[in-house]
């Protein structure tokens, strides 16, 4: 026996991907969204998601040091989770409160459960949502984007889908929906960058197109249907930033094909549902953590079946 | 009925070997021939010490249905019987033979005479053939079959691990000897198809197989998607075929024979000259070797020799009985070359490194990428949960450890080693929940009787 040579079992080569490379492309594919922040929303937009990546960074480090646990910020997963949660929110947030959605979207969403792979819910979103309740003025309070229709001097201004809500406000064209130039959250407005996004993901092999299409296919089906300016609603609100970033989350979505077509139609049915029927104009967020509740269900629904398997 | 295409991973070729005509090296000083060299029951030596040896002699039988027997290749003196720890960790013994470089072959060695299916069996068990892809199942056992039960000969020029190339040139090489066993296998089993299957990065393999085998009846060439793993005989046999071998049935119940191409180039050559399988083709390669390329090598060579002959860039830090995904890591050079032996991969500290395995991300690369569909992320927490009752709910006992799990896993888990184990655990429940049904059957017996 020579003491020099590794023995091990077999495969003794992997793919080149890693917990790491694969959270760095979702960085990646975030970073036109983050161009186009800045561009809509001015240097504040880079403050605030800086302000979210540190302090998720900084949660993960020091819930895991206090634990006792191995350190996994390399893995790059607690930036991403600020990084999304940040392009979730509104400019002109008072940064106390985007500090506390990190906190909680790190400690309280992801480490108590676990850590990473063990959270049943999407970090980001729970935080979000919670932000919403807890501070409902802040949040919604939308600034004026650049290139838009707002009144130059205006401090305010309606989202898209208020506006189709019924609120007072003059809607944007469906070119400013596309590239961005509308009142909305930092990261959601610009369908642009976020398709170029997509398409690296894609490209990268991180995500599959099932839960995207699926998903932002129901929203354009059902406001079709029910006659609602379907290409408004699907340009509007989070649904690209939801639909391709945070629907796709790993741990809280199903792995198989199937089962990321079940979970995209549900998360688009329950979205119209509440932007037609709900007090909300919005509902990405709401129809992701649902989804999110039923996963272990749809991953029971749609086990894969053994090739060869005979059942007993 | 399973309808759609198997999974798989695209793993990297590297056959820079492809284009290596092998290269006979110098006969080794001394050989290891150990008696485990296939599925089964080990051989029973027949030689003792002192007695000469010549190439071709058979020097242990069979030790049973399931077994091979085995012939030396080299010509010489017996040494001595030696007992080692084998390379799948059991107790084994070896036959050392010193020898006198002479390479003389023994008298003995002459054509069988083959006239009918079982004339040809029994050919196929003297010329101590088992599976070369690397399972080292008897061939004649696989043979012994009735041959209206054969619809389909399947031969295997897959070649799906990276690096390996010695099948390739088999097909390069030795085509005629290939197309000959197909006739042999034609003339004696009548299959209305002989398909060989073939990746299609290996084009010329193709083209050549195709130009050989006009005129064969029922043969053709199959040219199949370079996706590993598809030479493992259930993927084979459903790409090729479209039939789904269920769990617990061989193929022969869909009606398919899958056997190595090198397999049955080996039993042509024998039937032509009566010479067994003594030596080997094999593709010595990865980052430790200078001059990567295929040596024809005696059964029982020592890795370092083929090693020597190769020549080393550095220290090899992690040596593999075959390819990468499948391949077995020995704990030593002195290992010989055995019968199933197609490859010997050295590699470098670099490549030899062992990943440190992180959270699951559930990301379900490992069931995207399973060919039989399983799950393996559940069967690991099934198995460290020690649920049995999951286990085989999961079908852990299809898994045929290809290893397409693991190499994909971002997170570098170790799933198919985890598989493994909970093969084992899956096995023993099953055996203790039989032996308690035994039980309480012979009890209620006892009952009755009273």
């Amino acid at each position: 026996m020579n003491k020099n040579m590794v023995v091990s079992v077999n495969p003794h080569i992997y793919a080149g991907q890693t917990t790491q490379t694969i959270m760095r492309d979702v960085l990646i594919a975030l970073f036109p969204a983050v161009i186009a922040s800045i561009v809509f929303f001015g240097i504040q937009a880079l403050l605030v998601e800086v302000v979210c990546v540190a302090v998720a960074v900084l949660c993960e480090w020091a819930f895991e040091k206090i634990t006792g646990r191995p350190v996994t910020i390399l893995d790059c997963s607690a930036a991403v989770t600020g990084l999304i949660l940040a392009l979730n929110l509104p400019v002109n947030i008072p940064l106390w409160q985007a500090v506390f959605g990190s906190f909680v979207a790190i400690v309280v969403v992801k480490q108590l459960f676990g850590g990473i792979g063990q959270n049943f819910a999407n970090p980001a979103i729970t935080a979000r949502v919670i932000m919403l309740v807890a501070f409902s003025g802040a949040m919604t309070t939308w600034a004026p984007a650049a290139f838009s229709n707002a009144p130059v001097d205006a401090a305010t201004a309606a989202t898209p889908l208020a506006i189709l809500s019924g609120a007072e406000g003059e809607l944007p064209t469906l070119l400013q929906m596309f590239l961005g130039a509308r009142g909305g959250s930092l990261g959601e407005t610009s369908c642009l960058a976020l398709l170029l996004g997509f398409a690296y993901l894609l490209y990268r092999q991180v995500i599959t197109w099932h839960t995207p299409v699926a998903f932002i296919g129901t929203v354009l089906v059902c406001t079709a249907l029910l006659g609602r300016q379907p290409l408004y609603q699907v340009m509007a609100g989070g649904l690209f930033l939801g639909a391709i970033f945070m629907a796709t989350d790993y741990t809280t979505s199903p792995p198989t094909p199937k089962g990321r077509l079940i979970f995209g139609l549900g998360c688009g049915l329950i979205t119209v549902l509440i932007r037609v029927w709900g007090n909300f104009p919005e509902g990405v967020s709401f129809s992701i953590l649902l989804m999110n509740i039923l996963n272990p269900y749809i991953c029971e629904w749609t086990k894969t079946k053994p090739f060869g398997g005979v059942q007993a | 009925m399973f309808k759609g295409k198997l999974h798989g991973i695209h793993a990297p070729h590297r056959k820079n070997t492809v284009d290596c005509a092998p290269a006979r090296m110098p006969v080794p000083a001394v050989i290891t021939v150990p008696m485990s060299m296939n599925i089964g029951a080990p051989a029973k030596p027949v030689v003792k010490v002192n007695d000469t040896v010549k190439v071709g002699q058979l020097i242990a039988e069979a030790g049973g249905f399931m077994s091979a027997p085995i012939y030396s290749g080299v010509s010489g003196k017996v040494k001595r019987l030696d007992e080692i720890v084998g390379s799948n960790g059991r107790f084994d013994t070896v036959i050392v033979i010193e020898s006198d470089g002479e390479q003389a072959v023994w008298e003995g060695v002459k054509p069988p005479v083959v006239t009918d299916k079982d004339s040809f069996v029994e050919a196929v068990r003297q010329c101590g053939c088992v599976g070369l892809g690397g399972a080292g199942f008897p061939t004649s056992v696989k043979l012994n079959v009735d041959p209206d039960r054969v619809h389909a000969i399947i031969i295997n020029g897959a070649e799906c691990e990276p690096y390996i190339t010695s099948d390739t040139r088999t097909m390069i090489d030795n085509a005629n000897d290939v197309i000959y066993g197909a006739q042999l296998l034609q003339k004696y089993y009548t299959a209305d198809r002989i398909v060989i299957g073939i990746e299609d990065n290996k084009p010329q393999c193709v083209k050549i197989m195709e130009e050989a085998g006009r005129g064969v009846p029922g043969f053709e060439v199959a040219s199949l998607p370079a996706m590993y793993p598809q030479g493992g005989e259930k993927v084979l046999i459903y790409n090729t075929t479209g039939e789904v071998v269920p769990e617990g049935k061989l193929p022969i119940d869909v009606g398919a024979i899958v056997i190595n191409c090198t397999t049955l180039a080996v039993i042509a050559k024998y039937i032509r000259t009566g010479m067994p399988l003594v030596e080997k083709v094999v593709t010595v390669d990865g980052s430790a070797i200078a001059n990567p390329q295929n040596i024809i090598a005696p059964v029982g060579t020592p890795i370092q020799n083929l090693l020597d002959f190769a020549g080393l860039k550095c220290e090899p830090k992690k040596v593999l009985y075959g390819g990468p995904m499948m391949g077995i890591s020995v704990p030593s050079l002195d290992a010989p070359i055995m019968k199933n032996t197609n490859a010997i991969i050295a590699f470098d500290e670099k490549d030899a490194e062992d990943p440190v395995p992180s959270a699951c991300i559930r990301c379900g690369r490992c069931v995207a990428h399973c060919p039989f569909n399983l799950m393996p992320a559940s069967i690991e927490s099934a198995y460290s949960n020690q649920e049995p009752e999951t286990l085989k709910a999961l079908k852990v006992n299809l898994c045929m450890e290809c290893g397409c799990c693991s190499f994909s896993c971002p997170a570098r888990r170790p799933l198919v080693q985890v598989n493994k184990l909970a093969k084992a655990m899956l096995n023993k429940y099953n055996a203790e929940q039989k032996a308690e049904a035994e039980k309480k059957a012979a009890k209620a017996k006892e009952k009755e009787a009273v």
